[in-house]
C-alpha cells in the first residue's frame, strides 16, 4: 500500500471532434505490472492510448490522470516521453528524409537531457544500440535508412519495441503491437517485450486478441467497452472472453448497457 | 495594384539608364547590344500583365535609386572573401560589384586545359572564341532583363573546356555586391562552353557583403557540344534588399548530360529563368531545385526544357520550404516538338508551407506535339506531417527539434542530388544555420 501507483486514471472521459469515445474511464496501475486491456473493436482502447501519449487531435473533457503523482494530462507528448511513457504504435509513422539512427539519438539524448544525465557520443550511443539490436533480432541495416520507410509491418513493429528497449521507458503502452504480425515475428516481439519486463516497469497491452497475451503474461486483464472498464480479472480472464467472446459481459452489447 | 506602360513609356528610365551606358567590347558585340536594345523595347518593362510576370511583380524594383555599380569604395581583401571561397583547391574568378578581382582570382595557368578568365581581357584580340558563343544561344535575349544585361553588361566570365578533357577541381564564379550605396545594379555574365566529350563542374554563387539594397541581373549561357558533361550548382543567397534576375540558357548537343541546380536562399525578390534545349538527340538534363523563403521574400523559378530532338530526357524536381510571409512561384514549362520522339520528361514540384501567411503558386506548362513520348509532372503543397510530428514528440523530441527535423528531411533529395562536394558541404551548413534561425524564431 506504501508503494505509489505508477499510473492513476479517474474518470477519464475523452473523444475527438466532438464525439466522447472515454466516458469515465478508472485504471490503477502499479510499478512493475502488466496490465491487458482487451475490448472490442471501437470500445476506445486506442483512444485510450493515444490519450495518454498526448496527442492533440483528442480532447480530454473531465477527469484526471497522474504519472508517478505527476498530472499527466497537463505535460506535452515530448514531456510525458522524457518522463518515461512509451507508445509503441499501433501504425508506427514512416517518416522518410529522417534517418532512423539521427533519430534515436536525438531522441535518447533529448530524454537523457532532461533527467540531468549526460547526453551519449556517437560511441557510446552506438554501442548501446548495438546490444538492443540483438535483443530484438532486428537487422542493424534498417538503422541506416529512414524511420519506418520501406519496413515490412512486421518491422515497423519490432522496430517499436526497440525504440522502447533503447528509450529505457517506466510505463509501455503497446497499441495492437500484434496486429498484422504473423506467429514467428510475435514470437520475436514478445520475446523481446518480455526481456523488457522489471520491477520497476510497467506495461500497458491493449490487444484485440488473447493470442498475445500467451506471450505476454499479463497480472491483470481488463475489459473495455463503450469507453468504459466493464470488467477486471487476472490473466485468466483473457482466456474467457477467447472462449466467450465479450458480449456476454454486463455493458459490452449495443443494447445491454447496465 | 499593377504597373503598366505603354509602348511610349518604354524602356524604363532606369533601363535607358543601363542601355546606352556601356559601349565597351569588340564590333560584334555592339552589334549585340544593338540588337538586345531592340529586344528591350518590343518586351518592355515586364508588369503582372504579362502571363509570364503573373505572379512576380517587379515594379517594385524601379523604386531603387539604380545606378551602375561603381568600383568599390573600399578595399575587399582575400580575408573578406574567403569564406564564399567553396573549394579552395578549385579555380575561381571573383567579382566584386561587379568589377573582375584578378588579384582574389585563381585562374588556370598557361599549360592548363582549361581556359578560363574575364571578357575585358579578350576584348583587345577580338575574342573570337567568346564571338563564337556570347549571345548566340537559343532565346538568350527573349526576356527584357536578358536583353538589358546583353546591352549593358561590362565584364564577365569565360569558362571553355576542350574536347575531350575533364576538368576535376571545381570552377567557381563569385559574384559579390560590396557598394553601400543603395541601389547599385551589376549586370553579370557568364559563358560556359564545354567542347565535344569535354567535363566540368561550375559552381556559379552570388551574395552580399552589406546590407544595402543592389541588383543583379544575370545571364549564363551553357554550351554543351556532343557528349559533353556539365554540372553547374547556382547559389544565390543575396541580401534580404536584393533583387536578382537570372536567366540561365543551355544548350545541349547530342548525348550531352546537364546537371544544374539552382539552390536559392536569399533576395527580396528572386527571379530565375533556367532553360535548355536539346539540339541533338539522346541528350539528359536533370533540373534541381532547392529554394527556401522567409519574410518577405518572393523567390521564383521559370524553367524551359525544350525538347526539340528525339530520345533525350529530362526530369525536374524543385524542392520549396516558405516561411513567415514568403511567396514561391514555379512554372514549369517543357516543349516537346513534333519529330522529338521517345521524349522522357519529368517534372516535380513539391512546396512545404510553414505559416498560414506564407503561399505558392505553382504551375506545370506541357506542350506536347509528338504522340510517342512520356510526360509526367506533379505538384504539390503541403504543412509538415501532424503524424510525423506526434511521432518523433512521442519519442521525446522537443517540438521545435521535431519540425526542423522534418523540415530537414524535406531537402534531403534536393542536397543529395548535387555531387559536387564543395557546393553540396556548403548547402549542409547553410540549411543548418537557416533552421536553427527558424528554430530560435518559432520561440517568439
Amino acid at each position: 500500500m506504501s508503494k505509489p501507483n505508477m499510473l492513476e486514471i479517474h474518470n477519464l472521459s475523452a473523444g475527438a471532434d466532438g464525439k466522447e469515445i472515454l466516458k469515465g474511464l478508472n485504471l490503477t496501475v502499479g510499478a512493475g505490472e502488466i496490465h491487458a486491456i482487451m475490448g472490442p473493436n471501437g470500445s476506445g482502447k486506442s483512444t485510450l492510448a493515444q490519450v495518454l501519449a498526448g496527442r492533440g487531435d483528442y480532447s480530454v473533457t473531465s477527469g484526471s490522470v497522474t504519472f508517478n503523482g505527476a498530472p499527466l494530462l497537463e505535460m506535452k507528448p515530448e514531456e510525458r516521453a522524457r518522463a518515461g511513457i512509451f507508445l509503441a504504435f499501433q501504425y508506427p509513422v514512416e517518416i522518410p528524409g529522417v534517418n532512423s539512427t539521427v533519430f534515436l539519438k536525438a531522441a535518447v539524448n533529448e530524454c537523457r537531457k532532461a533527467r540531468g544525465e549526460e547526453e551519449l557520443d556517437a560511441v557510446e550511443f552506438l554501442d548501446m544500440v548495438k546490444k538492443k539490436t540483438k535483443l530484438l533480432e532486428l537487422p542493424q541495416a534498417l538503422l541506416s535508412r529512414a524511420v519506418n520507410a520501406d519496413f515490412s509491418g512486421g518491422e515497423k513493429k519490432r522496430n517499436e519495441i526497440f525504440q522502447m528497449a533503447v528509450l529505457e521507458p517506466r510505463l509501455a503502452i503497446l497499441d495492437e503491437t500484434d496486429s498484422g504480425l504473423d506467429i514467428d515475428a510475435l514470437k520475436i516481439v514478445s520475446s523481446g517485450v518480455n526481456k523488457l519486463r522489471d520491477p520497476s516497469r510497467s506495461m500497458l497491452v491493449i490487444t484485440h486478441y488473447q493470442r498475445l497475451l500467451n506471450y505476454i503474461v499479463p497480472d491483470f486483464v481488463h475489459v473495455l467497452a463503450h469507453g468504459q472498464i466493464v470488467k477486471s480479472g487476472g490473466k485468466e480472464l483473457a482466456l474467457e472472453l477467447e472462449a466467450r467472446g465479450y458480449d456476454w459481459l454486463p455493458g459490452v452489447a449495443g443494447n445491454g448497457k447496465p | 495594384m499593377t504597373e503598366t506602360l505603354s509602348k511610349t513609356d518604354q524602356p524604363p528610365a532606369a533601363a535607358s539608364f543601363f542601355a546606352g551606358g556601356i559601349a565597351c567590347g569588340p564590333p560584334w558585340l555592339q552589334s549585340l547590344r544593338r540588337q538586345a536594345q531592340a529586344h528591350m523595347e518590343q518586351n518592355g518593362f515586364p508588369t503582372t500583365d504579362h502571363e509570364e510576370w503573373r505572379f512576380t511583380n517587379v515594379a517594385s524594383l524601379r523604386q531603387l535609386p539604380l545606378h551602375a555599380a561603381e568600383s568599390a569604395a573600399r578595399a575587399i581583401g582575400l580575408e573578406e572573401i574567403k569564406p564564399f571561397l567553396l573549394a579552395p583547391d578549385g579555380y575561381c574568378l571573383v567579382f566584386v560589384d561587379g568589377r573582375f578581382r584578378e588579384d582574389l582570382s585563381n585562374l588556370p595557368g598557361d599549360g592548363a586545359a582549361l581556359r578560363a578568365g574575364n571578357f575585358q581581357s579578350q576584348w583587345e584580340n577580338g575574342a573570337r572564341e567568346l564571338e563564337e558563343h556570347l549571345g548566340r544561344h537559343a532565346r538568350t535575349d527573349a526576356t527584357f532583363f536578358a536583353a538589358l544585361n546583353t546591352a549593358s553588361f561590362h565584364d564577365g566570365a569565360y569558362v571553355i573546356v576542350p574536347a575531350r578533357t575533364e576538368i576535376e577541381q571545381p570552377v567557381q564564379l563569385l559574384y559579390l555586391a560590396a557598394s553601400e550605396r543603395p541601389g547599385a545594379a551589376v549586370q553579370a555574365r557568364n559563358l560556359i562552353v564545354a567542347a565535344q566529350g569535354a567535363s566540368v563542374k561550375v559552381i556559379e554563387s552570388y551574395a552580399s557583403l552589406t546590407d544595402a539594397s543592389h541588383l543583379t541581373n544575370a545571364v549564363t549561357e551553357l554550351a554543351l557540344a556532343e557528349d559533353a558533361r556539365v554540372e553547374h550548382c547556382r547559389l544565390q543567397n543575396e541580401n534580404a534588399r536584393a533583387f536578382h534576375i537570372a536567366t540561365v540558357q543551355a544548350t545541349q548537343g547530342r548525348h550531352s548530360h546537364w546537371l544544374s541546380h539552382s539552390i536559392a536562399t536569399g533576395a527580396r525578390l528572386a527571379r530565375n529563368r533556367i532553360q535548355t534545349v536539346f539540339t541533338g538527340e539522346g541528350g539528359e538534363a536533370i533540373l534541381n531545385g532547392l529554394y527556401l523563403a522567409r519574410g518577405e521574400q518572393l523567390i521564383d523559378h521559370h524553367t524551359v526544357v525544350d525538347h526539340a530532338k528525339p530520345r533525350c530526357e529530362s526530369h525536374e524536381f524543385y524542392f520549396g520550404i516558405l516561411a513567415g510571409r514568403a511567396r514561391g512561384v514555379f512554372n514549369g514549362k517543357i516543349f516537346v516538338r513534333q519529330d522529338a520522339q521517345k521524349t522522357n520528361a519529368k517534372q516535380t514540384n513539391r512546396n512545404l508551407v510553414l505559416s498560414e501567411h506564407a503561399m505558392v503558386n505553382t504551375k506545370p506548362q506541357l506542350e506536347i506535339y509528338a504522340d510517342d513520348v512520356k510526360c509526367t509532372h506533379g505538384a504539390t503543397v503541403g504543412q509538415l506531417n501532424e503524424e510525423a510530428l506526434f511521432y518523433l514528440r512521442s519519442r521525446g523530441i522537443g517540438a521545435e527539434l521535431a519540425r526542423c527535423m522534418l523540415i530537414r528531411a524535406f531537402t534531403n533529395d534536393a542536397v543529395k542530388r548535387v555531387t559536387l562536394e564543395a557546393a553540396r558541404a556548403h548547402l549542409e551548413q547553410l540549411l543548418t544555420e537557416r533552421f536553427e534561425e527558424l528554430r530560435l524564431s518559432s520561440h517568439e
